[in-house]
């Protein structure tokens, strides 16, 4: 459905896309992970056709993205980051004008309104004006907008972001309730690794790269060893006799914490022989890894939010003028 | 096929601006409201100081038509300057990315826009008799013709700046530099005639001092003082303002099939 090669985007000096390569197969459900600032929603902007690439080429659903724009733009439905909801219309007003734009047939409109209400759980609120919804009710109106015209693909620019933890695993619900009733292919961005994880494959992109291109679990497998967390009283020594006594590599982590990646830790006799060389240890943890520990691994960083730069401030000064009641 | 959908976007976007005008009903009477504050207290303070010997005038209706006009100078400008919002935040992104030419997008604005200007304008004309002025029947028809038209113009020429500015600060800056300097040279206060050489020149590029003066050429038909409050023929008001609509109309499309 989405089959894109060596795609690049270039804002004047600044590369934001850089040789971006993935395929999504029909009815996948495909996940980019990384940093704000990473290159993702430029990616998804290139294969909407709302940015012209600067280097590479995309098909989505079969068409080219440079040359039959008005074919990708039918076979695609968008979720933004940002609102895009008229929220002085009601929800229903908003998915007509939506059919209106996409051509969906007039007797065929209603039902499917209903039927995407029903599905993403505001069918009791249709005649409300938009700007009473919360955050949430958005998020699924706008969800539901983007599968109204029935698109071969779904794109969802960072769907939970700015939710509480509650809306966020609901909205997840009705992304999965979405895909096992409308059989749509969906492309995500996020930089929640416990959404990345709910892909069937990941591509995990840094400064406009992809580093690692996989599914979850076998993202994971490439880094093979677990996480032994060993906390002690005594740091500086205990990092002196694991590094050379038991010849392994180990990093103090703040004051009391030392990490050491082992390999098949579960089956070895490697515990028994940290607790008993470590002294004054006060607990340990093994744990498995991580699309972070993964992402860590490949770039040496967290996933983090970054400086929110000035669309978020200008973001966020419309949702504090919202809440005023502009 | 390709005009059935620009017919449809254009549609969409006159339905949504139409839709949301009639909720808006606090705007509505601001919009009302403002202009008549001008009349009362503007015409009337004013009305005293320019008793001119020359017969049939009289300032608060010469001054009516101007306050027409700033109304819907104002109206259409805000409904335009919406497109800034609407294209970070709002519903604009949703139909840029849907199958539809962008161009229809500026179309619809401006038809959208001037349909409420034109309403506001419909309002304002209830109050010709506050002003002293009696319209018949064919001089109302051909003024909202004509109201239409210089909001499609003023739409347009605000889609066009719109369109190419970024951020609310540019919104402020159009509101400072555009908006106020194109209604004080609209000649709703003073004639062109009496106005110094240089502002007269500025005035005759003003597009909106073409309206005032058009709505005077009906507003004053048969008044002896007609000659000495309008610059124009009618015609010649009518045929400006139509190329400046066409010439905007073609701007504002082409920088929307531009955006990215």
């Amino acid at each position: 459905m989405i089959e894109v090669q060596k795609l690049t985007k270039k804002f004047k000096e600044f590369t934001a896309v850089d040789e971006v390569s993935f395929t999504v197969g029909k009815g996948g459900f495909f996940g980019f992970l990384g940093p704000n600032g990473a290159g993702k929603t430029t990616t998804i902007k290139v294969l909407a056709t709302l940015l012209r690439p600067s280097g590479g080429t995309a098909r989505v659903n079969g068409f080219d993205v440079v040359r039959e724009p008005a074919a990708v733009r039918r076979s695609i439905g968008m979720v933004f980051q940002d609102p895009s909801l008229d929220d002085r219309l009601t929800a229903r007003e908003n998915l007509q004008l939506h059919a209106m734009l996409y051509g969906v047939a007039r007797r065929e409109t209603g039902p499917r309104i209903l039927e995407l209400l029903e599905l993403v759980g505001l069918a009791d609120r249709w005649n409300d004006l938009v700007k009473k919804f919360s955050g949430g009710m958005k998020r699924r109106l706008e969800i539901a907008r983007g599968l109204l015209h029935r698109p071969g693909v779904l794109f969802l620019d960072e769907p939970t972001v700015g939710l509480d933890p509650q809306t966020r695993r609901h909205i997840w619900e009705y992304i999965g309730e979405i895909r096992r009733t409308e059989g749509a292919t969906v492309f995500l961005t996020t930089h929640y690794i416990e959404e990345a994880e709910a892909c069937d494959r990941v591509g995990i992109i840094d400064h406009g790269r992809i580093v690692a291109l996989d599914s979850p679990a076998a993202l994971k497998a490439t880094l093979e060893a677990d996480l032994i967390t060993v906390e002690t009283r005594n740091p500086e020594d205990a990092l002196r006799i694991i590094r050379e006594e038991l010849g392994l590599d180990a990093v103090l982590q703040g004051d009391r914490v030392i990490q050491v990646p082992a390999v098949n830790v579960a089956d070895g006799e490697l515990l028994p022989r940290l607790a008993a060389a470590v002294p004054g240890l006060s607990a340990l943890e093994i744990s498995k890894p991580t699309l972070e520990d993964v992402f860590l691994s490949l770039t040496g960083r967290a996933i983090r939010e970054e400086a929110a730069d000035s669309l978020e401030k200008m973001r966020q000064s419309r949702r504090a003028r919202a809440r005023k009641g502009r | 096929m390709e005009l059935k959908t620009f017919g449809v976007t254009v549609y969409v976007i006159w339905l949504r601006e139409i839709k949301k005008y009639f909720r808006e009903r606090t705007r509505l009477l601001a919009m009302v409201g403002q202009p008549l504050l001008y009349l009362v207290i503007m015409g009337h303070g004013l009305r005293e100081m320019f008793q001119l010997n020359i017969e049939g005038f009289d300032y608060l209706s010469f001054m009516y038509p101007g306050i027409v006009a700033m109304t819907i100078l104002f109206t259409s400008m805000f409904a335009s300057v919406s497109i800034i919002w609407d294209r970070e935040f709002g519903f604009l992104k949703e139909v840029l990315v849907a199958p539809v030419p962008r161009s229809a997008i500026a179309v619809g604005k401006a038809l959208g826009g001037s349909t409420t200007a034109l309403l506001q304008g419909a309002i304002l004309l209830a109050l010709a008799p506050l002003a002293g002025l009696a319209l018949s029947p064919s001089a109302i028809i051909q003024i909202l013709l004509l109201l239409f038209l210089l909001a499609f113009a003023i739409t347009s020429f605000g889609t066009v700046v719109a369109a190419n500015t970024e951020s609310m600060e540019g919104f402020h800056m159009i509101m400072n530099f555009i908006i106020v300097p194109l209604f004080l040279l609209s000649g709703a206060f003073f004639p062109i005639g009496v106005a110094p050489e240089w502002m007269q020149a500025v005035m005759k590029l003003n597009p909106v001092a073409y309206g005032v003066d058009a709505l005077r050429n009906i507003m004053f038909t048969g008044s002896p003082a007609k000659d000495f409050v309008v610059y124009y023929p009618l015609y010649h008001n009518v045929l400006v303002l139509a190329g400046f609509s066409v010439l905007m109309a073609a701007l504002s499309m082409r920088a929307f099939n531009r955006v990215e």
